[in-house]
């Protein structure tokens, strides 16, 4: 892909990515530039590979032994996937919000709490503002600011999806890692998740994943479309949903695929 | 026909109640005439004698708490390290394995345990442990009086640890099912905080399973406390009242196997079945506070309205 968008500081350079599960090759030498402070989409039909490409980016694969990458990924320049790369590290600059909503078997308050306490050492009156500030960003904090100390499971499936989001930003990470966050829930609270997305990029390096085109048209400003663990096209969101420069691309997002 | 089903399966769920209730009632009635002898009394009196028929249940009742408290100061520790491994660090090939060596440990006999524990660990325990433990632990202030004494191999600790070995199979096993139940999802997220596999253990999946957890720890518990051959053959049989670990005591379920078969008295007999009932009493007291426990644990992790 030589007509790729290019950054001149691009918040991950991947290149020349392989994955592998066991003898399966997931993602086949995938190149993108992921530019920073804005939402990136990965689009593409079941086992395309987007939810894999995500999941290398804070190397959450690593948890499964019989899971690898090669090739390159770089944050601000730094190879994340050399062994030398402190994990706990890269996972604190790149956060991820997974497909269904999992608050932890904890209060609201510690559920945010949970994540800053990793790494950070706050008074307890630091902390009451982080959360406050975490659940401000993730536009619950009116509906739950009454209720912190109940159970966070007790939430509707919506609530705990922004909980979640909350979660991952009280730690401030640089990236958000989105793995289709709205596959679980109803319109409304879709809606109120791409609203917050698009607040989110003010501050963060968004990439969602998402099996929804009309999702991905809304909320992204740069469109990867994959199939078969290939990259097929990448570029601006609205130059690729209007324009898309590939017959495959093409034909997935008129829906004559197949 | 369904009402049919319906009266039958609510028969088999009453058959429990009445069955418990009969064991309760059998055991008072039998137990009556030292209930009446001796009242509260009868829980606080080291005495112990058949010959002058002078009865307390103090010495068995504390053995029997000790050496249950000692296995499960044991074998919690051991058991949550063990089902941590099997189900998050453990390689796949190890899993299984191990796994089912863990579930073999369950299936012996209990005998071979107390035989094993007489003829093989309590020599080994007493020529190379106890010792090294009234050395270390004699000349302290508190822990001093805890280990005193000859080291003679059987006592207290060493029934609890046999009791340790018992149990922790049935713990393991247990808090590996349990732990594998907790969503992938779940513990990908807190992994993807970046947090360690302590700290998602400790913070997510523990309290996750928590219902699941304390409840083999009970059921390990109400093993250890009830277990009868494996710690006759090592607590040593002792009616005697002494601090230290190292010192032979009795417990409830031995003095029970040893004496009923040579109680000749009335209120000999009538005092054995008495300390049944006071053994079915801290089982259940036991089940009443971990139901109490769970209540405050949910109570912190928030309310769920």
């Amino acid at each position: 892909m030589n007509d790729q968008p290019q950054f001149d500081n691009p918040k991950l350079k991947i290149k020349a990515l392989d994955f592998y599960y066991g003898q399966y090759q997931a993602i086949k030498k995938v190149s993108l530039d992921i530019p920073a402070n804005k939402v990136t989409a990965f689009i593409g039909p079941s086992g395309c590979g987007k939810s894999t490409l995500l999941r290398t980016l804070n190397r959450l694969y690593e948890l499964y032994p019989d899971q690898r990458a090669e090739g390159e990924i770089r944050l601000d320049g730094t190879d994340i996937l050399a062994k030398s790369q402190d994990i706990t590290l890269l996972r604190a600059k790149v956060g991820m919000v997974f497909q269904k909503p999992t608050p932890f078997p904890m209060s609201i308050y510690d559920n945010i709490a949970f994540g800053a306490r990793l790494y950070e050492k706050l008074s307890r009156g630091e902390m009451d503002e982080r959360i406050e500030w975490a659940l401000t960003k993730a536009a619950l904090w009116k509906e739950v600011k009454d209720k912190l100390h109940q159970s966070g499971t007790s939430l509707s499936g919506g609530q705990q999806q922004r909980l979640c989001i909350a979660r991952g930003i009280a730690i401030k990470p640089e990236v958000l890692l989105l793995d289709e966050p709205c596959s679980a829930l109803d319109p409304i609270s879709t809606s109120r998740i791409e609203e917050l997305i698009d607040e989110l990029k003010a501050d963060y390096t968004v990439v969602i994943v998402t099996h929804n085109m009309q999702q991905a048209a809304r909320v992204s400003d740069y469109t990867a479309y994959m199939y078969l663990g290939e990259l097929i096209e990448y570029g601006a969101t609205d130059r690729l949903f209007i324009k898309p420069q590939r017959r495959e691309t093409e034909d997935y997002i008129t829906g004559r695929f197949g | 026909m369904d009402a049919f089903f319906k009266n039958l399966t609510r028969f088999f769920a009453f058959f429990v109640f009445s069955i418990l209730a009969a064991i309760l009632v059998s055991l008072l009635i039998h137990s009556q005439i030292a209930l009446s002898k001796y009242g509260f009394n009868f829980l606080f009196d080291p005495e112990w004698d058949p010959v002058t028929e002078e009865f307390g249940a103090l010495i068995p009742i504390y053995g029997t708490i000790v050496s249950s408290a000692i296995a499960m100061i044991i074998g919690i520790p051991v058991s949550f390290g063990i089902a941590l491994f099997l189900t998050e660090l453990a390689p796949t090939w190890l899993k299984r394995p191990l796994g089912t060596a863990i579930e073999m440990l369950a299936a012996i006999p209990s005998i071979i345990y107390g035989m094993w524990g007489l003829f093989v660990f309590a020599p080994l325990f007493a020529m190379y442990v106890q010792p090294g433990l009234i050395q270390l632990f004699g000349p302290l202030p508190i822990l001093g009086p805890l280990f005193k004494g000859p080291a003679m191999g059987i006592g207290m600790l060493t029934a609890g640890i046999i009791l340790a070995v018992m149990v922790i199979p049935f713990i393991t096993a247990v808090m590996r099912d349990v732990f594998e139940l907790v969503p992938p999802m779940l513990k990908e997220s807190a992994y993807g905080l970046g947090a360690t596999t302590w700290e998602v253990v400790w913070h997510v999946v523990l309290p996750y399973t928590k219902i699941g957890v304390v409840g083999g720890v009970m059921l390990g518990l109400g093993r250890a406390l009830g277990e009868t051959m494996a710690v006759t053959f090592v607590i040593g049989n002792a009616h005697r009242l002494s601090t230290s670990l190292l010192a032979p005591g009795n417990s409830i379920a031995s003095a029970l196997a040893n004496e009923f078969t040579e109680a000749v008295g009335d209120l000999h007999s009538a005092a054995l079945i008495e300390l049944g009932l006071i053994l079915f009493l801290i089982t259940t007291i036991v089940l009443a506070l971990s139901k109490l426990m769970l209540l405050q644990l949910s109570k912190r992790e928030g309310a769920k309205t």
